[in-house]
């Protein structure tokens, strides 16, 4: 799993957002990865294995049932390649500073 | 037991190096202090052996005992912070590293799990074990720990 396929991966919103809900609950069987998504069961099996792949998640098996784990070193790989080194600190003030505003227009 | 009534962290790396190298660089102390802030690990490194996780400066990190031990394959450890008053109440965790060498690449599986759901020791750890692993990766590979900032 080279750096592309971790940026494959992460490029793609479905994906994200099954990494998302392991990021709120780690340990989801494929079914329950599957509830209250508009995507077939198929289409998620694949997604998951694309993220397999990139060692963005891991899978282990607990009894007859498999569970699916976020697995963040891949993440904090790009971090300390793509993020640490442009300043996070200003990069964070900056991130706090959007999201300040954007909420303000909500209301 | 279901996975909603416990925490679970799954960390998985693959390192360019043989088992055996990655086994000592996870016990050895000399090893250890260059990748993991500056801590060692220390212990007998039998089953039912303890163990500790000890600060530069002499304090305890965290205690336990080994569950398991395989080399080089597997390590499961009773896991106990000691430092932490909050997490240290949370008693103890249990951490499994599972190595399979693949060519001239093996593969190191982390699994830390704590019988209480929401655990304060699963989360402050999911902050550090990603920054170890980089650490250990690098100086692996590169016979060189990470700069010194990092740790």
């Amino acid at each position: 799993m080279s750096e592309d396929d971790v940026f494959r991966a992460l490029g793609d919103a479905s994906r994200r957002t099954l990494l998302d809900r392991l990021h709120h609950r780690n340990g989801q069987t494929l079914n329950e990865l599957c509830a209250g998504l508009d995507m077939t069961r198929q289409a998620v099996t694949k997604h998951l294995s694309i993220l397999e792949h990139a060692n963005l998640i891991a899978v282990q098996r607990q009894g007859r049932e498999k569970l699916h784990f976020i697995n963040p070193v891949p993440i904090n790989d790009i971090a300390e390649r793509w993020i640490e080194k442009f300043q996070r600190g200003h990069l964070r003030a900056l991130s706090a500073l959007r999201k300040a505003l954007e909420e303000d227009d909500h209301e | 037991m279901s996975e909603a009534a416990q925490s679970t962290f799954v960390y998985v790396t693959y390192i360019r190096t043989s088992a055996e190298k990655l086994w000592s660089a996870l016990l050895m102390p000399e090893f250890t202090q260059q990748y993991w802030y500056n801590m060692r690990m220390v212990s007998d490194w039998k089953a039912g052996a303890s163990w500790q996780l000890v600060f530069a400066d002499g304090r305890i990190g965290d205690t336990g005992e080994v569950l398991e031990i395989d080399p080089p394959r597997r390590l499961v450890l009773r896991w106990q912070n000691e430092f932490r008053p909050e997490i240290k109440a949370e008693g103890p965790s249990q951490c499994t590293f599972e190595l399979e060498p693949s060519g001239d690449i093996t593969k190191l599986t982390i699994t830390h799990s704590s019988p209480r759901p929401n655990s304060k020791l699963i989360v402050a750890v999911s902050g550090g074990w990603p920054m170890i692993l980089a650490n250990l990766k690098t100086l692996l590979e590169t016979g060189k720990p990470m700069a010194a900032q990092k740790l």
